[in-house]
């Protein structure tokens, strides 16, 4: 519980961290810089150009800590500010996120059960074929920009063979329902950046798994189970799998920083209207506003997966369980 | 002389790695009749421990027995394939190790762990599970409310005990023990101790116990083998090795422990250290670190020779000159 | 440890340490030891090559970069060997010349940030107390926020340019090792030979500098190489976003430029693909070399060499 505690400080502090990176970004930008931000929101709405003004700390009669404090206060209310187009940040965000959502989940998902699969197998026929050839093929993919696998794939399935979509999330004609073409041009136009995602992702964690797995597997319970007579499958998962995926899941989720940001490069190379996408758009349009709270969004993102990997951490583990 | 129980004959045992192949044990065979109380001694790194998880054909990679064979309930161990291996494990033989802590699975409560092994093996309804487990635990002195219990909720005594009655789920003939008392203090070492020769008077199970504790092995064990470099140099009743220890090795660990009754005497270690098993050796293993060692003893490697009832690897009980005139013919 | 996985040293997982004595004359032994293991060998030779391509581009590259003289979006022929660029430049002239700016941005920012960890984290290990504390919740802190996202925000608002690039990857990267380090600075402190150094009368900076360090060298450079791996995607992902400064000769911006002018769709492929695999070759052969660290100094993790077929191992 205690260590719960910690981490729970240690969130607060972080996000407490990305707040006041978003409050120190405006007020330490070069003036060039500025100006173009100002610029493009000049003829939007009132209460935009109002908000952006409390940012830059420009026609406001606050001092710094004022500012500061207020800026903290918005943010617990959720008022983000507005966008370049007029529209509030937190509607922009929320609105965007189920594409981005369904992208990276599942790529994230699959990604994981292949690379703990292969990281296990891999290490338990240690010297096998298996164990020679995949983790470092999957070690230099991953390290390999994952934007360089979306380029190959868009080069070899969607322009040589045009077998698939590389643009987009659906067609552009297409209206959006829940039929079944509409879902199938989705899941098509989806899996050229899902096929990238899930490559990168999981050579990152067959690594660190089988490394995992050949540490635990010379452990003496390990063994045990062996002299018990119990088959390979069972000491292979019930005893050193289950064992070795634990310290595992937090580091995973930490990870997941790296596979956000590799979405970013992914849903930009494919156009794919996500929130990394979003990102983007914002950068080139000098949108700060919309690009802070997307910073507080990743943030966010990336320490509630750490908070539930904690989590289920302890509920699994029986020690961390005191009676 | 009724069969043994188990025959080890010719064992050799290798570290095959890229850099080099380290013979961990060679040509080591002794033999187990039933209900016997075996004691494997030695220093750290001759090979005790290696040589237990040989016979139980549990070694990992790169270790593989590379020759002999071990001869248990009428077939070699080392030639059966994975699957029939497996039906005799638990059943027939079992494994107790150093330590509970790390030998038990700490994600998996006792109950668990006990009750895999018994599926691993029998049908049983859950009902029999829990009474067959329960009845194991009260056997080694442990409630039975402890079935709940992960490893690292019970005392180190205890982890232990619990350890020893997993291996007697099955009531097997043989029961194979790597230092089971090390990692424990003198009392809940001596608790343990009393509890295991109960054990094995009432459920008539052989015991190989692998120890440095030379005590233990004198108060317990019914004949002793001594390993030095991954040999066996003396193999004899526990009697006979105490009173009348044959190998320089075997007096040399005999006169390292004091006793608390008997005479005051001076304390001598055995000074050097054990050869390195990487690098080649010729003639006797113990040579340079024996003080009776004979000129030939760094030429010729001894082989086991018998005397009495006692098997000894030295030089000194053999007819010298017929291997001089060997070696130089 | 090769692949950063940053979380788990939060989460207490122990860091495998380096050994009992200050390091050796380990030159020698790093040269068999590369030599004997393919994975640093290929990674050696690759990383060599491009160091010998960023220092003698003008002996490789057929043409001047930024010549744009050439017939647009042609294809690969015998004069040029990767095609051109939509401006008619010659793609692999752009390549070799742009290969010295990327490997040294690269290098100055895996050094510098390497270097600010091992002193966080030094510091943190051998001030301890309160100081301590509070440096291992920075790092935490800057371990969790997301990296990308981190760099685009800073990097949208500073001019664009490599500059502006080396900051921003100081800034992210600075903490990535920082936890190792202090691990190993921990582990160091009561060491016999640095106690002896205290007895000695010798004074803290010596101490840092003279024993502590050398005895690091192994994590360091395990960390530098680790650290490469990503200043490499990284530096090159955020110029493909645009922001980087696009007249600059560096493979990042070179991407950039070929999917602005959409390379791969007009069929100018290499445009796109060839500093994309560039980037790729230089990641990958900081990786290997990381990679092989590892198993030379863990033998745990080597490839365990078979006599027949493979069997489970436990």
């Amino acid at each position: 519980m205690r260590y719960l505690a910690k981490r729970g400080g240690l969130f607060l502090i972080t996000l407490w961290a990305a707040l006041t990176v978003n409050f120190a970004i405006p007020r330490f930008m070069p003036g060039n810089e500025a100006a173009a931000v100002l610029a493009t929101f000049r003829n939007v709405n009132p209460a935009a150009v109002h908000a952006l003004d409390l940012e830059f700390g420009v026609n406001v009669h606050q001092n710094i800590v004022q500012s500061y404090l207020q800026y903290f206060g918005n943010s617990l209310t959720g008022s983000f500010g507005y966008t370049a187009q007029g529209v509030p940040v937190l509607h922009q965000i929320v609105s965007t996120v189920p594409w981005t959502l369904g992208l990276v989940g599942v790529t994230t998902v699959i990604a994981f059960v292949i690379g703990t699969v292969a990281g296990i197998l891999s290490a338990w026929w240690r010297g096998g074929r298996l164990d020679a050839l995949l983790p470092p093929m999957l070690f230099i993919v991953s390290t390999v920009p994952v934007f360089f696998i979306g380029l190959l794939l868009i080069y070899l399935f969607a322009i040589k063979l045009n077998w698939l979509p590389f643009s987009s999330n659906y067609d552009l004609g297409a209206t959006p329902s829940f039929s079944l073409s509409f879902i199938w041009d989705v899941i098509k136009h989806a899996l050229l950046p899902a096929f990238s995602l899930v490559v990168v992702t999981a050579g990152l964690w067959v690594y660190s798994m089988r490394n995992n797995m050949v540490t635990t597997i010379s452990e003496d319970y390990v063994k045990m189970g062996r002299a018990k007579g119990l088959s390979s499958m069972r000491v292979m998962f019930d005893y050193a799998a289950r064992n070795a995926i634990l310290p595992n899941l937090t580091g995973f989720a930490m990870q997941l920083g790296y596979v956000l940001g590799g979405a970013i490069v992914i849903e930009y190379l494919f156009s794919y209207p996500g929130v990394g996408y979003l990102f983007y758009t914002a950068t080139t349009d000098h949108d700060l506003p919309l690009m802070q709270g997307l910073f507080l969004f990743y943030t966010l993102a990336v320490l509630i997966c750490v908070l539930l990997a904690d989590l289920v951490t302890a509920a699994i583990d029986p020690r961390t369980r005191e009676a | 002389m009724p069969d043994p129980l188990l025959e080890v004959d010719g064992l050799t045992i290798e570290y095959l790695t890229d850099a080099a192949d380290v013979r961990a044990v060679e040509d080591v065979s002794f033999s187990v009749g039933a209900g016997e109380f075996v004691g494997v001694v030695g220093e750290s790194g001759c090979g005790k421990s290696t040589m237990l998880f040989g016979v139980a054909q549990l070694l990992s990679p790169p270790g593989e027995v590379t020759a002999g064979r071990v001869i248990f309930r009428g077939q070699d161990m080392v030639k059966l394939s994975a699957g029939e291996l497996r039906h005799m494990r638990w059943r027939d033989y079992s494994v107790v190790m150093q330590s509970a802590m790390n030998a038990l699975n700490p994600m998996k409560s006792i109950a668990a762990q006990f009750k895999d092994a018994l599926q691993a093996h029998e049908k049983l309804s859950s009902a029999e599970i829990h009474e067959r487990s329960a009845r194991v635990l009260e056997m080694v002195g442990i409630d039975p409310a402890h079935l709940k219990s992960f490893p690292h909720q019970l005392s180190g005594g205890m982890r232990q005990r619990a350890m020893i009655a997993m291996a007697l789920l099955f009531t097997p003939q043989l029961v194979m023990m790597d230092e089971p008392t090390s990692a424990l203090d003198v009392v809940a070492q001596r608790s343990l101790m009393s509890k295991i020769r109960e054990l094995q008077a009432t459920l008539g199970f052989a015991v190989i116990f692998v120890t440095h504790d030379m005590h233990v092995v004198s108060r317990y064990c019914d004949r002793v083998l001594v390993m030095y470099a991954g040999q066996v140099v003396e193999s004899a009743a526990t009697e006979n090795i105490f009173e009348r220890p044959m190998h320089p090795y075997s007096r040399g660990l005999i006169d390292a422990f004091p006793t608390v009754t008997g005479p005051r005497r001076e304390l001598v270690g055995i000074p050097g250290s054990p050869p390195d098993l990487a690098e080649p050796m010729s003639g006797c293993r113990f040579q340079p670190r024996c003080p009776v060692a004979m000129p030939v003893c760094a030429e010729v490697e001894p082989e086991l020779y018998a005397v009495d009832s006692s098997e000894v690897r030295c030089l000194l009980y053999t007819d010298v000159d017929r291997l001089e005139r060997r070696a130089d013919g | 440890m090769a692949l950063p996985v940053p979380g788990s040293e939060i989460a207490g997982a122990e860091v495998p340490v380096g050994g009992d004595a200050p390091a050796p004359r380990a030159t020698s032994r790093l040269r068999r030891a590369i030599r004997g293991n393919r994975k640093a060998t290929v990674g050696a030779a690759i990383l060599l090559l491009i160091i010998f391509v960023a220092v003698f581009p003008g002996l490789l590259a057929p043409d001047s970069p930024s010549a744009a003289v050439y017939a647009q979006d042609a294809s690969p022929s015998s004069a040029h060997l990767l095609g051109t660029t939509q401006l008619g430049q010659d793609v692999l002239s752009q390549l070799i010349w742009s290969t010295r700016q990327t490997l040294f941005v690269t290098l100055l920012v895996s050094v510098i940030a390497t270097f600010l960890s091992m002193i966080v984290g030094v510091t943190a290990a051998y001030v301890g107390g309160l100081t301590d504390r509070v440096i291992t919740v920075i790092i935490d802190v800057f371990l969790i926020l997301p990296v990308l996202p981190l760099l685009i925000l800073l990097a949208a608002y500073l001019p664009p340019g490599v500059t502006s690039l080396t900051i921003v990857l100081c800034i992210t990267s600075w903490a990535f090792q920082a936890r190792q380090l202090r691990s190993q600075g921990l582990s160091l402190r009561n060491r016999d030979f640095l106690v002896s150094a205290r007895v000695r009368g010798e004074r803290g900076l010596y101490i840092v500098l003279r024993e502590i360090v050398p005895t690091m060298t192994s994590l360091l450079v395990a960390s530098f190489l680790s650290l490469a791996v990503y200043v490499v995607g990284f530096a090159a992902s955020l110029q493909f976003l645009g922001l980087g400064n696009s007249g600059q000769l560096m493979w990042g911006t070179m991407l950039y430029n070929a999917n602005q002018g959409a390379a791969l769709e007009s069929g100018n492929v290499w445009w796109a693909l060839a500093p994309g695999a560039a980037v790729a070759l230089l990641g990958a052969s900081f990786a290997l070399l990381n990679y092989a660290f590892d198993e030379i100094g863990n033998p745990a993790l080597r490839r365990i060499r078979r006599r027949r077929r493979a069997r489970p191992t436990a």
